[in-house]
């Protein structure tokens, strides 16, 4: 099967009707192997001691708020270059799980802060873009439920995403090009990670898993939007027809 | 298991607790939303308002039971 084939609303609820069960399976299957290895297995850290375990969570969810925004821009380029419904299904699902990893990591994040740096926030170019971050994912679903027309809202929803983007390599190399009070990339740098592989692999493993979580999730909300303007569609042809009965 | 966690280990439950509440709440607004659509979509076709695709099945599955 082509992978353009799956782009067919039809096909991808067919599809993903026998793909969520596996998908479920496999993301609690490898969190909980991650976590396992994170709180049993991965040591303490030398200067963080045992607070180092609240990395486990907060990394996944912060990489994952950048990964749902950017799932978001692919998804505002075919709404607005291919003006394929799906396109604009995926932007929208995706918007408030991306919005809940990125308030999860935001909130994570504080809860590390304050053990380890004597403060719950700093306006730091980091943890201020990523509240930018948690805003723009706010401010889409609200302007998606402000207008009415789906193809419509999708159209504008998908410019928004699109101007909102630039944000992304600022949470990136916020560490890089500002003085702030997170230490700069530690997995994913030129050279190689800077952690240690009994942490590291732990890591990557909750990420995998809570990868696999966020993806169960935007199915899910995909096949609840799919299934909202089916409805949607249904009661517009069901209006039509009353009124021209009545004519 | 929480004194092995050490003096912040509040602040680690914490962490893992409140990402438990935002994933589970997440998971029970998209199963309701879910079940309400899935319900609406169940009153419309009871009222006669299908899709193209499900009035083909329908007839199909008609003709093939007369």
């Amino acid at each position: 099967m082509a992978l353009l084939d799956l782009a067919n609303p039809t096909r991808f609820m067919s599809l993903t009707d026998r793909l969520l069960p596996w998908l479920w399976g496999a993301a609690l299957l490898v969190l909980g192997v991650g976590l396992y290895l994170a709180f049993f297995v991965a040591p303490a850290d030398y200067q963080q001691g045992e607070t180092v375990k609240i990395m486990f969570i907060h990394v996944p969810a912060a990489w994952l708020a950048m990964f749902g925004y950017g799932m978001m821009a692919a998804s505002a380029l075919g709404t607005l270059i291919w003006r394929h419904p799906l396109a604009d299904v995926a932007a929208k699902a995706t918007a408030p799980v991306g919005a809940a990893f990125t308030l999860m990591a935001l909130v994570t994040g504080s809860l590390w802060g304050k053990p380890m740096w004597g403060t719950w926030w700093e306006w730091d170019a980091r943890m201020t873009s990523v509240l930018i971050l948690f805003l723009m994912y706010l401010g889409l679903i609200a302007l998606w439920n402000a207008i009415e027309d789906p193809i419509k809202g999708g159209r504008v929803g998908a410019v928004l995403i699109l101007v909102g983007s630039v944000n992304l390599p600022i949470i990136k190399f916020s560490v890089d090009w500002w003085n702030t009070l997170h230490q700069p990339a530690s997995v994913f740098r030129m050279g190689g990670s800077t952690i240690d592989a009994s942490m590291l692999y732990p890591l990557l493993i909750c990420a995998i898993g809570a990868t696999l979580l966020f993806l169960a999730l935007s199915v899910m909300a995909m096949r609840n939007e799919i299934l909202r303007r089916r409805i949607r569609a249904l009661r517009l042809v069901a209006a039509a027809t009353t009124v021209g009965a009545q004519a | 298991m929480i004194e092995a966690l050490g003096p912040h280990a509040g602040f680690i439950l914490a962490a893992y607790g409140v990402s438990a509440a935002i994933v589970a709440g997440l998971l029970v607004w998209i199963v309701l939303d879910g079940v309400s659509l899935r319900r609406q979509m169940r009153d419309l076709e009871v009222r006669g308002i299908r899709r193209r695709s499900a009035r083909k099945a329908a007839a199909n599955a008609a003709d093939v039971a007369s």
